[in-house]
């Protein structure tokens, strides 16, 4: 009975059913689902500002006028780049958040990409060697873990000079072991996978094991993370400026900004809730992006989501 | 068929030994197998099958003894030449859904073996051979494309053999590679195993609970009990007379195939001549 019935020869049938359902998944899932969309628009448009209007901004940002003094925001009376007021030395706030989009993005996307390469290739390794290497480099990592990372990055900042180098560097180091520990945790998962046995019986080296056969695997784990570490990386240098050992000007960020403002808390409060506000705006669409991330990438979540999607625009209809 | 002996063996085990801890995986097993021979490994669970395959290629370090292959020991090879080797000792893994990478697609798997090897075959190449290939396992050229997940269960052995036949190897170690299929596929891929046998004519290790299988493809039977090998004797003699009592009762304890077969009529050519020629012998 089973088997005098004929097996189909090519499932188109079934390839185009399940070509609509990976439509219907990540992409279009994000367009329904708002907070994420929203939360991805919103980090677009600030990466579009930041690297389009700050060689733009950069000139009107540094333009100091004492008559624009405190100058207060939500008025138009000297043109629409101080239409978030000046501060205490008269510059543009709108131009100065701005440029200073530019610098935050710059240095926790290097930061969070320097850390994320690192820190997975080492912790692939880590997790595929196994035995005595693999002990070592987690020692490592937990001593970076136990020191807090505000407080290495404040020494060594001391230290050296505090240029938007070494604050990526030191900022990549202090994030290192999350990436490490993510990678080597789903290493040691992978390595036992038939798949691999199989690479090694056609005879591939480790190397190769793991570059093709272990990091795709890892890979959207590690976006995930990222995603959500941009986030508290961007607030770790602005920490990290507002303490006076971050940036110094004429190079600046949303951290330095909060940082001088803070001077004239009572008098200009606009000098500090608006980079303020780009910072937490920034921290939270991470936020929602990458949890969102986590949990279209799983596929358990992702039919929860995707049905969760379908009860709300059924309770709109 | 081929068994005569007077050839050169192809692999020669002798004394392998695999410890896992205090437990004995593998204890001493010797045997040889000659060019173009069909050696089927039969056994309960735990009886350390797949650990014989394992240790032979070298997927797992042996504790002790040997395995040449055309004279030449295996285990005293560096990794480097070992992974040269490998070109000529391939495995085909009892579970599909996971020996298959799931973001590659069906012609990356398939050219991967060319990839490891440089030289084999020019890239130039690759594409045409892949088709080739996929022709030879009976699978449409479009699925060149594909991920497995797209893939049943049976088409995905099919990708997994076609990668394996990719170098053109002398051995091919069978690890149970129908078990994890249905059954109304089991036999379709089986077939497709022992034509592209015929015609390449590689030497078979083949591992399998499935006794009337056994007795339709092997030349030679080895039963494996506790990690020994308990008898070792031709197909038709071992299922005519087992002399080890832990061989009898293996035949007696594989289930009666007369009855199924009764129930199910013509369910699949192989299953059934397998039965009917085990119901004459045993009448």
């Amino acid at each position: 009975m089973y088997l005098t019935q004929p097996i189909p020869a090519s499932p188109a049938s079934t390839g185009a059913r399940i070509k609509a359902y990976f439509a219907q998944t990540r992409l279009s899932l994000l367009v329904r689902s708002p907070i994420a969309l929203i939360s991805a628009l919103v980090l677009i448009a600030l990466v579009l500002i930041a690297l389009i209007g700050a060689p733009l901004a950069l000139e009107t940002a540094n333009f100091q006028s004492l008559r624009l003094r405190f100058f207060p925001p939500f008025s138009l009376e000297h043109g629409w780049i101080y239409v978030l007021g000046a501060d205490g030395l008269g510059r543009s706030m709108l131009a100065q958040l701005i440029v200073g989009a530019r610098t935050s993005f710059i240095v926790a996307g290097a930061a969070v990409g320097l850390a994320a390469v690192v820190g997975t290739s080492i912790g692939m390794i880590s997790g595929f060697v196994g035995g005595w290497v693999d002990a070592a480099l987690m020692r490592v990592s937990d001593i970076i873990v136990t020191v807090p990372s505000l407080l290495l990055a404040l020494a060594v900042l001391f230290v050296l000079e505090p240029s938007i180098f070494n604050l990526v560097a030191v900022l990549a180091v202090s994030r290192l072991p999350i990436y490490l520990r993510v990678a080597r945790a789903q290493t040691l998962e992978l390595r036992e996978r038939v798949f691999v046995e199989a690479s090694r019986a056609i005879g591939a080296t480790n190397l190769r094991i793991i570059w093709r056969d272990i990091r795709p695997l890892v890979l959207p784990t590690v976006m995930t993370v990222s995603m959500l570490e941009l986030a508290s990386v961007m607030l770790a240098a602005a920490g990290l400026s507002f303490l006076g050992v971050g940036l110094q000007r004429p190079d600046v960020d949303w951290g330095t900004i909060v940082s001088e403002g803070r001077e004239y808390l009572t008098r200009a409060w606009w000098a500090t809730v608006f980079p303020g506000m780009a910072i937490v705006i920034t921290a939270l669409a991470a936020n929602f992006l990458s949890n969102w991330l986590r949990a279209s990438g799983d596929p358990l979540q992702a039919g929860a989501l995707a049905a969760a999607t379908a009860r709300q625009e059924d309770a709109l209809k | 068929m081929r068994t005569d002996g007077h050839t050169t063996p192809l692999l020669q085990v002798s004394g392998l030994t695999k410890h896992f801890g205090k437990y004995t995986a593998l204890d001493n097993v010797d045997f040889d197998l000659a060019e173009g021979e069909i050696l089927a490994v039969v056994g309960e669970s735990g009886s350390g099958k797949s650990t014989l395959a394992r240790t032979i290629l070298r997927l797992v370090e042996a504790s002790s003894g040997s395995v040449r292959y055309r004279g030449k020991d295996l285990f005293s090879l560096s990794a480097r030449e070992m992974r040269g080797m490998r070109q000529n000792l391939q495995m085909i893994f009892q579970d599909p859904y996971a020996s298959l990478h799931p973001r590659r697609k069906v012609a990356e798997l398939i050219s991967e073996p060319w990839r490891v090897h440089k030289g084999v075959l020019k890239r130039s190449q690759w594409g045409e051979r892949v088709r080739e290939l996929l022709g030879q396992v009976g699978l449409p050229e479009s699925y060149a494309n594909y991920h497995p997940a797209r893939l049943s269960g049976g088409e995905r052995q099919r990708v997994a053999i076609a990668r394996a036949l990719a170098l053109q190897p002398d051995l091919l170690i069978l690890d149970e590679p129908v078990s994890a299929l249905d059954v109304s596929i089991q036999a379709q891929v089986i077939k497709l195993l022992m034509s592209l046998q015929q015609e390449f004519g590689f030497t078979c290790i083949f591992i399998s609970h499935d006794l009337a299988l056994v007795r339709l493809l092997a030349d030679r039977v080895a039963v494996m009990y506790q990690g020994r090998i308990v008898e070792l004797e031709k197909t038709a003699k071992l299922f005519a007379a087992p002399a080890n009592g832990y061989t009898r009762l293996l035949l007696d304890s594989s289930p009666s195939l007369e009855g199924e077969v009764a129930a199910a009529p013509g369910r699949s050519s192989d299953l059934t001549t397998a039965a009917r020629s085990r119901t004459e012998l045993e009448s």
